[in-house]
């Protein structure tokens, strides 16, 4: 069935072109192993070193300056702090979307598709104002 | 109960979760707030923090094998996803200003509203006419069958993308994807086809968590101790349940997960509503 310019749908793949889709699911795999892999060794190493202590999860409590900035997360995890670790793993799989959304982006621009571009690019803005911190 | 056992305990219970919910197609998410805080007595705003890492981890593991098929409709998914994550955010926001006993509620009745709708079989709504709207943003499409491109026209694009808003503000409030809410947005109302509204709708449950991820993130519900174990246990569970099970959806199965969902619902609004949570 014939195609308008730029539309998506039809074999051999959905948009853009096919090596796109494939870096891309390469990308997206990728994040979710190198992520599960930093959670497991950070993991590990939290297990020995404190896998005797008691839990305490019965109560939430806000600790100021903790892993909840990218930049300490990324700070603790360099320092070798197991915590850290794991949280630089889960950052990791945060951002594999955010990566989805920023391929997206160049697909639409390959297009010339300035709708989607502009869409995209509100999109991806609100991930990382999220990300960094910026929101309430 | 040491922290060894607490996170061999968590890991077996997510890795569960995430297999059952590939089976079922409900996703691990829904069923993880309420074992931490009923089977494990874990705060409300950890379990929301771990579930929405756990979310984000189903998603991008089933993304990376959905990827080739073609199904996936990048202008439907990208145009909601403004609706989705703007929710997210005021979702997220929003969990912070309410009690958590008010949640579990809340929670409890959306899963309600998940068991029912995976206890029922899905309906496809062809559309007939062209939505003005869907043309304007080029949403109509196609996918590939073994008999060539089917096309398919997008309708009611307001309501979708309003309930979608619903979907995102749910998500970031409950640290859930919102799958339930998001195959109603896309097949009931917008009528896209099953294989294009599943790989659209998980698509779009990774970008609308890691949209609430950043503002956990930030307020300190992603707990390290406690997202380990519960993102490799469901990583872990969704990968075997999708080996164990290509395509079809056992039907007794979905069922089953249902009635457990629902009564898991009703003890999170039993124990919300009596203010144990």
């Amino acid at each position: 069935m014939a195609q308008p310019a730029g539309s998506e749908g039809g074999p051999p793949s959905s948009w853009g072109d096919e090596r796109v889709e494939l870096a891309l699911a390469n990308v997206l795999r990728a994040g979710v192993m190198l992520a599960a892999s930093l959670v497991l060794i950070g993991g590990v190493i939290y297990l020995s070193r404190h896998g005797g202590g008691r839990p305490d999860y019965g109560r939430f409590v806000a600790e100021p300056g903790t892993l909840n900035h990218p930049i300490r997360v990324l700070r603790a995890a360099l320092a070798g702090e197991s915590l850290g670790i794991i949280q630089l793993g889960v950052l990791v799989l945060i951002v594999t979307p955010v990566l989805r959304v920023a391929f997206s982006l160049v697909a639409f621009a390959r297009e010339r598709d300035r709708t989607y571009v502009a869409l995209t690019a509100l999109v991806l803005g609100i991930l990382l104002l999220s990300l960094l911190g910026v929101l309430p | 109960m040491t922290i060894l056992v607490l996170t061999l305990a968590l890991a077996a219970g997510a890795f569960l979760a995430g297999l059952l919910g590939a089976l079922t197609g409900l996703g691990g998410g829904v069923v993880i707030v309420p074992l931490l805080t009923l089977g494990f007595g874990i705060d409300f705003r950890y379990a929301v923090g771990a579930s929405l890492v756990a979310v984000i981890a189903t998603s991008s593991g089933a993304a990376a094998a959905y990827m080739r098929e073609g199904y996936t409709n990048m202008r439907v998914g990208m145009f909601l996803e403004i609706a989705t994550t703007v929710g997210a955010v005021l979702g997220a926001y929003l969990a912070s200003q309410v009690s958590s006993s008010a949640l579990a509620v809340v929670f409890g009745v959306v899963l309600i509203y998940s068991a029912w709708t995976a206890s029922r079989p899905r309906a496809e709504h062809p559309a007939l006419a062209p939505d003005p709207l869907a043309v304007r943003l080029r949403l109509d499409s196609s996918y590939p069958t073994p008999a060539g491109p089917h096309r398919y026209l997008v309708q009611r694009v307001p309501l979708g993308f309003s309930l979608m808003f619903v979907a995102g503000t749910l998500s970031g409030l409950l640290g859930i994807g919102s799958g339930a809410v998001k195959v109603l947005a896309m097949d009931q109302v917008m009528g896209l086809p099953f294989k294009v509204s599943t790989t659209t709708s998980n698509f779009m449950i990774g970008v609308t968590a890691a949209a609430s991820a950043g503002v956990y993130l930030q307020r300190g519900y992603i707990d390290p101790g406690i997202a380990m174990p519960v993102m490799l246990g469901v990583l872990a569970g969704a990968t075997v349940g999708a080996t164990l099970l290509v395509r079809a959806r056992p039907r007794v199965l979905r069922l089953v997960f249902s009635v457990v969902v629902f009564a898991l619902a009703i003890e999170m609004i039993y124990h919300g509503a009596t203010g144990r949570i």
